[in-house]
Protein backbone atom coordinates (compact mmCIF):
# COMPACT_ATOMS: atom_id res chain seq x y z
CA UNK A 1 0.00 0.00 0.00
CA UNK A 2 1.32 3.45 -0.84
CA UNK A 3 1.57 5.92 2.02
CA UNK A 4 -1.83 7.49 2.29
CA UNK A 5 -1.94 11.01 3.53
CA UNK A 6 -5.61 11.87 3.29
CA UNK A 7 -5.93 15.62 3.16
CA UNK A 8 -8.86 15.56 5.53
CA UNK A 9 -11.38 18.38 5.54
CA UNK A 10 -10.23 21.65 7.11
CA UNK A 11 -11.30 22.02 10.73
CA UNK A 12 -13.95 24.67 10.04
CA UNK A 13 -15.47 22.82 7.10
CA UNK A 14 -15.56 19.62 9.09
CA UNK A 15 -17.13 21.36 12.03
CA UNK A 16 -19.89 22.63 9.75
CA UNK A 17 -20.31 19.13 8.32
CA UNK A 18 -20.68 17.68 11.81
CA UNK A 19 -23.35 20.28 12.58
CA UNK A 20 -25.23 19.09 9.50
CA UNK A 21 -24.86 15.47 10.64
CA UNK A 22 -26.34 16.38 14.03
CA UNK A 23 -29.14 18.24 12.25
CA UNK A 24 -30.20 15.38 9.99
CA UNK A 25 -29.75 12.95 12.86
CA UNK A 26 -32.19 14.93 15.01
CA UNK A 27 -34.66 15.56 12.16
CA UNK A 28 -34.56 12.29 10.28
CA UNK A 29 -32.52 9.54 11.94
CA UNK A 30 -33.92 9.93 15.44
CA UNK A 31 -37.47 10.35 14.15
CA UNK A 32 -37.47 6.86 12.62
CA UNK A 33 -35.19 5.12 15.14
CA UNK A 34 -37.98 3.53 17.19
CA UNK A 35 -39.81 2.20 14.12
CA UNK A 36 -36.59 0.85 12.65
CA UNK A 37 -35.79 -0.90 15.92
CA UNK A 38 -39.30 -2.21 16.59
CA UNK A 39 -39.76 -3.61 13.10
CA UNK A 40 -36.12 -4.58 12.51
CA UNK A 41 -36.40 -2.75 9.21
CA UNK A 42 -33.79 -0.99 7.12
CA UNK A 43 -33.47 2.70 8.09
CA UNK A 44 -34.01 4.01 4.57
CA UNK A 45 -34.86 7.51 5.80
CA UNK A 46 -31.63 7.87 7.74
CA UNK A 47 -29.43 6.37 5.03
CA UNK A 48 -31.23 8.57 2.50
CA UNK A 49 -30.33 11.64 4.55
CA UNK A 50 -26.67 10.52 4.67
CA UNK A 51 -26.69 10.15 0.89
CA UNK A 52 -28.05 13.67 0.50
CA UNK A 53 -25.04 14.93 2.43
CA UNK A 54 -22.81 12.80 0.15
CA UNK A 55 -21.51 11.06 3.24
CA UNK A 56 -21.24 7.63 1.61
CA UNK A 57 -18.28 8.97 -0.40
CA UNK A 58 -16.74 10.87 2.50
CA UNK A 59 -13.56 8.75 2.47
CA UNK A 60 -13.14 8.75 -1.31
CA UNK A 61 -10.19 11.01 -2.26
CA UNK A 62 -11.14 14.41 -3.65
CA UNK A 63 -9.47 13.73 -7.01
CA UNK A 64 -12.17 11.08 -7.56
CA UNK A 65 -14.91 13.47 -6.43
CA UNK A 66 -15.17 12.39 -2.80
CA UNK A 67 -14.81 14.50 0.32
CA UNK A 68 -11.34 13.14 1.06
CA UNK A 69 -11.96 13.03 4.81
CA UNK A 70 -9.40 11.19 6.90
CA UNK A 71 -10.00 8.25 9.22
CA UNK A 72 -10.17 10.48 12.33
CA UNK A 73 -13.02 12.43 10.73
CA UNK A 74 -14.84 9.32 9.51
CA UNK A 75 -14.62 7.90 13.05
CA UNK A 76 -16.09 11.12 14.42
CA UNK A 77 -19.07 10.89 12.07
CA UNK A 78 -19.66 7.30 13.22
CA UNK A 79 -19.57 8.50 16.82
CA UNK A 80 -22.10 11.25 16.18
CA UNK A 81 -24.47 8.89 14.35
CA UNK A 82 -24.10 6.42 17.22
CA UNK A 83 -25.55 9.04 19.54
CA UNK A 84 -28.83 8.90 17.63
CA UNK A 85 -29.26 5.39 16.23
CA UNK A 86 -26.87 2.47 16.60
CA UNK A 87 -28.20 0.72 13.50
CA UNK A 88 -27.77 3.71 11.19
CA UNK A 89 -24.29 4.25 12.61
CA UNK A 90 -23.42 0.58 12.16
CA UNK A 91 -24.59 0.51 8.53
CA UNK A 92 -22.57 3.67 7.84
CA UNK A 93 -19.51 2.27 9.61
CA UNK A 94 -19.63 -1.05 7.77
CA UNK A 95 -19.98 0.72 4.44
CA UNK A 96 -16.95 2.89 5.29
CA UNK A 97 -14.84 -0.21 5.94
CA UNK A 98 -15.51 -1.44 2.41
CA UNK A 99 -14.80 1.99 0.93
CA UNK A 100 -11.53 2.08 2.86
CA UNK A 101 -10.49 -1.29 1.39
CA UNK A 102 -11.05 0.12 -2.09
CA UNK A 103 -9.33 3.43 -1.34
CA UNK A 104 -6.31 1.81 0.33
CA UNK A 105 -5.86 -1.13 -2.04
CA UNK A 106 -7.87 -0.54 -5.22
CA UNK A 107 -6.62 2.75 -6.61
CA UNK A 108 -4.10 0.90 -8.78
CA UNK A 109 -6.97 -0.41 -10.92
CA UNK A 110 -8.60 1.97 -13.37
CA UNK A 111 -11.84 -0.06 -13.20
CA UNK A 112 -12.01 0.34 -9.44
CA UNK A 113 -11.17 4.06 -9.68
CA UNK A 114 -14.09 4.43 -12.09
CA UNK A 115 -16.26 2.49 -9.67
CA UNK A 116 -15.36 4.90 -6.87
CA UNK A 117 -16.36 7.82 -9.08
CA UNK A 118 -19.73 6.12 -9.61
CA UNK A 119 -20.01 5.59 -5.88
CA UNK A 120 -19.62 9.33 -5.41
CA UNK A 121 -22.14 10.27 -8.11
CA UNK A 122 -24.75 7.69 -7.16
CA UNK A 123 -23.97 7.40 -3.43
CA UNK A 124 -23.75 3.61 -3.78
CA UNK A 125 -24.00 1.58 -0.56
CA UNK A 126 -21.57 -1.34 -0.21
CA UNK A 127 -22.21 -4.40 1.99
CA UNK A 128 -19.73 -7.08 3.05
CA UNK A 129 -19.79 -10.87 2.87
CA UNK A 130 -16.74 -11.99 4.86
CA UNK A 131 -18.05 -14.69 7.16
CA UNK A 132 -19.09 -17.99 5.65
CA UNK A 133 -21.17 -21.02 6.58
CA UNK A 134 -18.60 -23.61 7.70
CA UNK A 135 -15.86 -21.26 8.88
CA UNK A 136 -17.66 -19.42 11.66
CA UNK A 137 -16.17 -16.03 12.51
CA UNK A 138 -12.73 -16.95 11.13
CA UNK A 139 -12.21 -14.26 8.49
CA UNK A 140 -8.91 -15.76 7.36
CA UNK A 141 -10.44 -18.93 6.06
CA UNK A 142 -12.74 -19.44 3.08
CA UNK A 143 -14.49 -22.47 1.69
CA UNK A 144 -15.86 -20.88 -1.48
CA UNK A 145 -13.50 -20.04 -4.31
CA UNK A 146 -13.56 -17.66 -7.20
CA UNK A 147 -13.56 -19.18 -10.67
CA UNK A 148 -11.99 -16.96 -13.33
CA UNK A 149 -12.30 -17.77 -17.02
CA UNK A 150 -11.65 -15.47 -19.97
CA UNK A 151 -11.58 -12.37 -17.82
CA UNK A 152 -14.87 -13.10 -16.00
CA UNK A 153 -15.32 -14.37 -12.42
CA UNK A 154 -18.01 -16.56 -10.88
CA UNK A 155 -18.58 -16.96 -7.16
CA UNK A 156 -21.14 -18.68 -4.98
CA UNK A 157 -20.87 -17.93 -1.26
CA UNK A 158 -23.08 -19.04 1.63
CA UNK A 159 -22.91 -16.11 4.02
CA UNK A 160 -24.56 -16.47 7.44
CA UNK A 161 -24.75 -12.66 7.75
CA UNK A 162 -24.58 -9.92 5.18
CA UNK A 163 -25.54 -6.74 7.01
CA UNK A 164 -28.09 -4.72 4.98
CA UNK A 165 -27.35 -7.16 2.14
CA UNK A 166 -30.81 -6.86 0.64
CA UNK A 167 -30.54 -3.06 0.60
CA UNK A 168 -27.01 -2.60 -0.66
CA UNK A 169 -26.02 -1.55 -4.15
CA UNK A 170 -22.87 -3.66 -4.22
CA UNK A 171 -21.29 -6.37 -2.09
CA UNK A 172 -17.63 -7.10 -1.41
CA UNK A 173 -16.93 -10.75 -0.67
CA UNK A 174 -13.90 -12.77 0.37
CA UNK A 175 -13.12 -16.18 -1.11
CA UNK A 176 -10.24 -18.49 -2.00
CA UNK A 177 -8.09 -17.26 -4.87
CA UNK A 178 -8.90 -20.29 -7.02
CA UNK A 179 -10.48 -23.73 -6.80
CA UNK A 180 -7.07 -25.23 -5.86
CA UNK A 181 -6.03 -22.57 -3.37
CA UNK A 182 -5.70 -23.35 0.35
CA UNK A 183 -8.34 -21.96 2.71
CA UNK A 184 -6.17 -19.05 3.83
CA UNK A 185 -5.13 -17.94 0.34
CA UNK A 186 -7.89 -15.39 -0.11
CA UNK A 187 -8.87 -12.52 -2.35
CA UNK A 188 -11.58 -9.88 -2.11
CA UNK A 189 -14.00 -9.18 -4.97
CA UNK A 190 -16.48 -6.41 -5.65
CA UNK A 191 -19.83 -7.76 -6.86
CA UNK A 192 -22.21 -5.33 -8.56
CA UNK A 193 -25.95 -5.43 -7.92
CA UNK A 194 -26.89 -5.97 -11.56
CA UNK A 195 -24.80 -9.16 -11.64
CA UNK A 196 -25.50 -10.89 -8.33
CA UNK A 197 -28.47 -12.60 -6.75
CA UNK A 198 -29.19 -13.13 -3.07
CA UNK A 199 -31.12 -16.14 -1.86
CA UNK A 200 -32.21 -15.65 1.77
CA UNK A 201 -31.15 -18.42 4.16
CA UNK A 202 -31.77 -16.81 7.55
CA UNK A 203 -33.42 -13.73 8.98
CA UNK A 204 -32.39 -11.10 11.52
CA UNK A 205 -34.58 -10.85 14.61
CA UNK A 206 -32.15 -9.93 17.35
CA UNK A 207 -31.82 -8.17 20.68
CA UNK A 208 -30.10 -5.15 19.21
CA UNK A 209 -28.78 -3.51 16.04
CA UNK A 210 -32.08 -4.64 14.63
CA UNK A 211 -32.05 -2.13 11.78
CA UNK A 212 -28.86 -3.54 10.30
CA UNK A 213 -30.94 -6.31 8.69
CA UNK A 214 -28.03 -8.72 8.86
CA UNK A 215 -29.75 -11.67 7.25
CA UNK A 216 -27.95 -14.65 5.79
CA UNK A 217 -27.87 -15.22 2.03
CA UNK A 218 -26.41 -17.37 -0.68
CA UNK A 219 -24.61 -14.85 -2.86
CA UNK A 220 -24.25 -15.85 -6.51
CA UNK A 221 -22.15 -13.31 -8.37
CA UNK A 222 -20.31 -12.82 -11.60
CA UNK A 223 -18.43 -9.97 -13.20
CA UNK A 224 -15.20 -8.76 -14.69
CA UNK A 225 -11.96 -10.17 -13.27
CA UNK A 226 -10.95 -6.50 -12.83
CA UNK A 227 -13.34 -6.45 -9.89
CA UNK A 228 -11.07 -8.82 -7.96
CA UNK A 229 -8.65 -6.77 -5.89
CA UNK A 230 -5.04 -7.54 -6.80
CA UNK A 231 -3.75 -7.28 -3.23
CA UNK A 232 -4.10 -10.52 -1.20
CA UNK A 233 -6.92 -10.34 1.32
CA UNK A 234 -4.46 -11.16 4.13
CA UNK A 235 -2.82 -7.78 3.52
CA UNK A 236 -6.10 -5.94 3.06
CA UNK A 237 -7.24 -7.38 6.38
CA UNK A 238 -4.15 -6.52 8.41
CA UNK A 239 -3.61 -3.08 6.87
CA UNK A 240 -7.20 -1.93 6.53
CA UNK A 241 -10.20 -4.09 7.36
CA UNK A 242 -9.07 -5.14 10.84
CA UNK A 243 -7.96 -1.74 12.21
CA UNK A 244 -10.60 0.26 10.34
CA UNK A 245 -13.41 -1.99 11.59
CA UNK A 246 -12.47 -1.76 15.22
CA UNK A 247 -11.93 2.00 14.95
CA UNK A 248 -15.33 2.76 13.39
CA UNK A 249 -17.20 0.24 15.53
CA UNK A 250 -15.47 1.51 18.68
CA UNK A 251 -16.43 5.04 17.66
CA UNK A 252 -20.10 4.30 17.13
CA UNK A 253 -20.21 2.35 20.40
CA UNK A 254 -18.66 5.43 22.02
CA UNK A 255 -21.50 7.46 20.51
CA UNK A 256 -24.10 5.15 22.03
CA UNK A 257 -22.33 5.32 25.40
CA UNK A 258 -22.07 9.13 25.16
CA UNK A 259 -25.78 9.49 24.50
CA UNK A 260 -26.53 7.23 27.44
CA UNK A 261 -24.41 9.42 29.72
CA UNK A 262 -26.13 12.52 28.26
CA UNK A 263 -29.46 10.99 29.27
CA UNK A 264 -28.07 10.30 32.73
CA UNK A 265 -26.78 13.85 33.05
CA UNK A 266 -30.18 15.25 32.05
CA UNK A 267 -31.88 13.06 34.61
CA UNK A 268 -29.51 14.03 37.42
CA UNK A 269 -29.89 17.71 36.57
CA UNK A 270 -33.67 17.44 36.86
CA UNK A 271 -33.34 15.74 40.22
CA UNK A 272 -30.86 18.39 41.38
CA UNK A 273 -33.22 21.22 40.36
CA UNK A 274 -35.89 19.79 42.62
CA UNK A 275 -33.52 20.09 45.61
CA UNK A 276 -30.84 22.59 44.65
CA UNK A 277 -28.95 22.56 47.97
CA UNK A 278 -28.76 18.75 48.31
CA UNK A 279 -26.88 16.98 45.49
CA UNK A 280 -28.79 13.82 44.54
CA UNK A 281 -27.11 10.44 45.18
CA UNK A 282 -27.16 9.85 41.47
CA UNK A 283 -24.72 12.73 40.94
CA UNK A 284 -21.98 10.59 42.48
CA UNK A 285 -22.83 7.81 40.03
CA UNK A 286 -22.68 10.37 37.23
CA UNK A 287 -19.19 11.34 38.37
CA UNK A 288 -18.14 7.69 38.22
CA UNK A 289 -19.51 7.02 34.76
CA UNK A 290 -18.00 10.26 33.44
CA UNK A 291 -14.58 8.86 34.28
CA UNK A 292 -15.28 5.51 32.62
CA UNK A 293 -16.57 7.27 29.49
CA UNK A 294 -13.42 9.37 29.30
CA UNK A 295 -11.33 6.21 29.41
CA UNK A 296 -13.30 4.69 26.55
CA UNK A 297 -13.02 7.90 24.54
CA UNK A 298 -9.29 8.35 25.05
CA UNK A 299 -8.49 4.72 24.22
CA UNK A 300 -10.23 5.09 20.87
CA UNK A 301 -8.75 8.53 20.15
CA UNK A 302 -5.18 7.23 20.52
CA UNK A 303 -5.88 4.26 18.27
CA UNK A 304 -7.42 6.42 15.54
CA UNK A 305 -4.68 9.04 15.47
CA UNK A 306 -2.00 6.31 15.58
CA UNK A 307 -3.64 4.59 12.62
CA UNK A 308 -3.83 7.82 10.63
CA UNK A 309 -0.13 8.36 11.25
CA UNK A 310 0.71 4.78 10.26
CA UNK A 311 -1.25 5.20 7.02
CA UNK A 312 0.71 8.36 6.24
CA UNK A 313 4.04 6.65 7.03
CA UNK A 314 3.11 3.66 4.89
CA UNK A 315 5.39 1.18 6.68
CA UNK A 316 4.10 -2.26 5.74
CA UNK A 317 6.08 -4.06 8.43
CA UNK A 318 4.23 -2.43 11.28
CA UNK A 319 0.85 -3.39 9.83
CA UNK A 320 1.76 -7.05 9.49
CA UNK A 321 3.37 -7.30 12.92
CA UNK A 322 1.61 -9.02 15.78
CA UNK A 323 2.04 -5.96 18.02
CA UNK A 324 -0.33 -3.89 15.91
CA UNK A 325 -2.86 -6.71 15.66
CA UNK A 326 -2.79 -7.20 19.43
CA UNK A 327 -3.35 -3.47 20.08
CA UNK A 328 -6.20 -3.38 17.57
CA UNK A 329 -7.83 -6.38 19.23
CA UNK A 330 -7.36 -4.80 22.65
CA UNK A 331 -9.21 -1.73 21.42
CA UNK A 332 -12.17 -3.90 20.44
CA UNK A 333 -12.12 -5.87 23.68
CA UNK A 334 -12.08 -2.72 25.79
CA UNK A 335 -14.67 -0.75 23.78
CA UNK A 336 -17.16 -3.61 23.63
CA UNK A 337 -16.88 -4.21 27.36
CA UNK A 338 -16.98 -0.54 28.35
CA UNK A 339 -20.10 0.23 26.31
CA UNK A 340 -22.12 -2.26 28.36
CA UNK A 341 -20.62 -0.97 31.59
CA UNK A 342 -21.34 2.67 30.74
CA UNK A 343 -24.91 2.15 29.50
CA UNK A 344 -25.67 -0.03 32.55
CA UNK A 345 -24.43 2.69 34.89
CA UNK A 346 -26.52 5.27 33.04
CA UNK A 347 -29.53 2.98 33.42
CA UNK A 348 -29.02 2.78 37.17
CA UNK A 349 -28.86 6.58 37.31
CA UNK A 350 -32.03 7.06 35.24
CA UNK A 351 -33.85 4.32 37.08
CA UNK A 352 -37.35 3.40 35.97
CA UNK A 353 -37.36 6.29 33.49
CA UNK A 354 -34.39 4.71 31.76
CA UNK A 355 -36.02 1.28 31.93
CA UNK A 356 -39.19 2.44 30.17
CA UNK A 357 -39.36 2.23 26.39
CA UNK A 358 -41.56 5.29 26.15
CA UNK A 359 -39.83 7.86 28.34
CA UNK A 360 -37.51 10.59 27.13
CA UNK A 361 -34.75 9.09 29.30
CA UNK A 362 -35.25 5.62 27.80
CA UNK A 363 -32.03 3.60 27.56
CA UNK A 364 -33.60 0.37 26.34
CA UNK A 365 -32.34 0.45 22.79
CA UNK A 366 -28.94 1.69 23.94
CA UNK A 367 -28.57 -1.30 26.25
CA UNK A 368 -29.82 -3.83 23.70
CA UNK A 369 -27.47 -2.48 21.04
CA UNK A 370 -24.61 -2.35 23.55
CA UNK A 371 -24.71 -6.12 24.13
CA UNK A 372 -24.06 -6.74 20.44
CA UNK A 373 -20.60 -5.22 20.61
CA UNK A 374 -18.93 -8.17 22.36
CA UNK A 375 -20.41 -10.61 19.86
CA UNK A 376 -19.42 -9.12 16.54
CA UNK A 377 -16.67 -10.94 16.35
CA UNK A 378 -16.99 -12.86 19.62
CA UNK A 379 -14.57 -11.47 22.20
CA UNK A 380 -13.49 -14.98 23.18
CA UNK A 381 -12.26 -15.66 19.65
CA UNK A 382 -10.36 -12.38 19.71
CA UNK A 383 -8.93 -13.09 23.14
CA UNK A 384 -7.64 -16.46 21.91
CA UNK A 385 -5.93 -14.81 18.95
CA UNK A 386 -4.23 -12.35 21.29
CA UNK A 387 -3.23 -15.19 23.60
CA UNK A 388 -1.44 -16.90 20.69
CA UNK A 389 0.19 -13.76 19.37
CA UNK A 390 1.39 -12.62 22.78
CA UNK A 391 3.65 -15.67 22.90
CA UNK A 392 5.85 -13.91 20.35
CA UNK A 393 6.02 -10.53 22.04
CA UNK A 394 8.92 -9.45 24.24
CA UNK A 395 8.50 -6.50 26.59
CA UNK A 396 5.85 -3.95 25.57
CA UNK B 1 21.52 -30.46 8.27
CA UNK B 2 18.88 -28.21 9.78
CA UNK B 3 16.56 -28.58 6.81
CA UNK B 4 15.39 -32.06 7.82
CA UNK B 5 14.53 -31.02 11.37
CA UNK B 6 12.82 -27.88 10.07
CA UNK B 7 10.77 -30.02 7.68
CA UNK B 8 9.76 -32.30 10.58
CA UNK B 9 8.65 -29.34 12.63
CA UNK B 10 6.73 -27.93 9.67
CA UNK B 11 4.93 -31.23 9.29
CA UNK B 12 3.97 -31.31 12.97
CA UNK B 13 3.16 -27.64 13.52
CA UNK B 14 2.83 -25.88 10.18
CA UNK B 15 -0.76 -26.96 9.45
CA UNK B 16 -0.01 -26.71 5.74
CA UNK B 17 -2.42 -27.82 3.06
CA UNK B 18 0.25 -29.65 1.06
CA UNK B 19 2.50 -32.45 2.39
CA UNK B 20 5.89 -31.00 3.35
CA UNK B 21 7.85 -33.54 1.27
CA UNK B 22 6.19 -32.10 -1.85
CA UNK B 23 7.60 -28.66 -1.10
CA UNK B 24 10.93 -27.34 -2.36
CA UNK B 25 13.25 -25.48 -0.01
CA UNK B 26 12.29 -22.31 -1.85
CA UNK B 27 8.53 -22.91 -2.08
CA UNK B 28 6.37 -20.12 -0.68
CA UNK B 29 4.94 -21.54 2.55
CA UNK B 30 2.14 -18.99 2.72
CA UNK B 31 0.90 -20.24 -0.64
CA UNK B 32 1.02 -23.73 0.86
CA UNK B 33 -1.44 -22.70 3.56
CA UNK B 34 0.78 -21.27 6.30
CA UNK B 35 -1.10 -18.65 8.31
CA UNK B 36 0.44 -15.98 10.53
CA UNK B 37 -1.11 -17.57 13.61
CA UNK B 38 0.48 -20.92 12.71
CA UNK B 39 3.91 -19.23 12.61
CA UNK B 40 3.61 -18.79 16.37
CA UNK B 41 3.52 -22.55 16.93
CA UNK B 42 6.34 -22.97 14.42
CA UNK B 43 8.46 -20.41 16.21
CA UNK B 44 7.92 -22.04 19.59
CA UNK B 45 8.76 -25.50 18.25
CA UNK B 46 11.92 -24.22 16.54
CA UNK B 47 13.02 -22.42 19.71
CA UNK B 48 12.46 -25.61 21.69
CA UNK B 49 14.18 -27.91 19.18
CA UNK B 50 17.28 -25.78 18.60
CA UNK B 51 17.45 -24.09 21.99
CA UNK B 52 17.33 -20.64 20.46
CA UNK B 53 15.29 -17.50 20.96
CA UNK B 54 13.93 -15.46 18.08
CA UNK B 55 14.53 -11.75 18.68
CA UNK B 56 11.82 -9.25 17.65
CA UNK B 57 13.69 -8.10 14.56
CA UNK B 58 13.70 -11.64 13.19
CA UNK B 59 9.98 -12.19 13.70
CA UNK B 60 8.62 -10.86 10.45
CA UNK B 61 6.46 -12.56 7.87
CA UNK B 62 9.56 -13.05 5.71
CA UNK B 63 11.34 -15.24 8.27
CA UNK B 64 8.88 -18.06 7.69
CA UNK B 65 8.26 -17.52 3.99
CA UNK B 66 10.17 -20.65 2.90
CA UNK B 67 12.09 -23.61 4.35
CA UNK B 68 15.28 -21.94 3.11
CA UNK B 69 14.54 -18.74 5.03
CA UNK B 70 13.70 -20.67 8.20
CA UNK B 71 16.93 -22.66 7.96
CA UNK B 72 18.88 -19.39 7.47
CA UNK B 73 17.29 -17.91 10.56
CA UNK B 74 17.95 -21.00 12.66
CA UNK B 75 21.57 -21.09 11.43
CA UNK B 76 22.08 -17.47 12.44
CA UNK B 77 20.67 -18.03 15.90
CA UNK B 78 22.49 -21.29 16.61
CA UNK B 79 25.82 -19.72 15.57
CA UNK B 80 25.35 -16.78 18.01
Amino acid sequence: MQPLRQQGAATEDFSRLLDRVHEISRDVVMASARDVDRDARFPSEGIGALKELKLLSAYVPSELGGMGLDVVQIAKICEVLGQYDGSVAMIYAMHQIQVACLVHHGLGSSDLRTYLQQLVQQQRLIASATTEVGTGGDLRSSVCAIDIREGRFQLVKKAPVISYGAHADDIMATCRRSVDAPASDQVMVLARKDSYTLEPISGWDTLGFRGTCSSGFVLTASGSAEQVLAIPFAEILSQTMHPYSHIVWGSLWLGIATDAVNHARGFVREEARRNPSIPPTSSLRLAEVSSVLQGMRNNIAVAVTDYRRMLADGQHDVFSGFGFAIRTNNLKLASSTLIVDIVSRALLICGISGYRNDSRFSLCRHLRDAYGAALMVNNDRIMNHNATMLLTQREG
Amino acid sequence: MYADKVRDILTQHGRLSSPVDQLQDTSDLYNAGLTSLATVGLMLALEDQFNIEFPDNMLSRKTFASIEFIVDAVQKLVDK
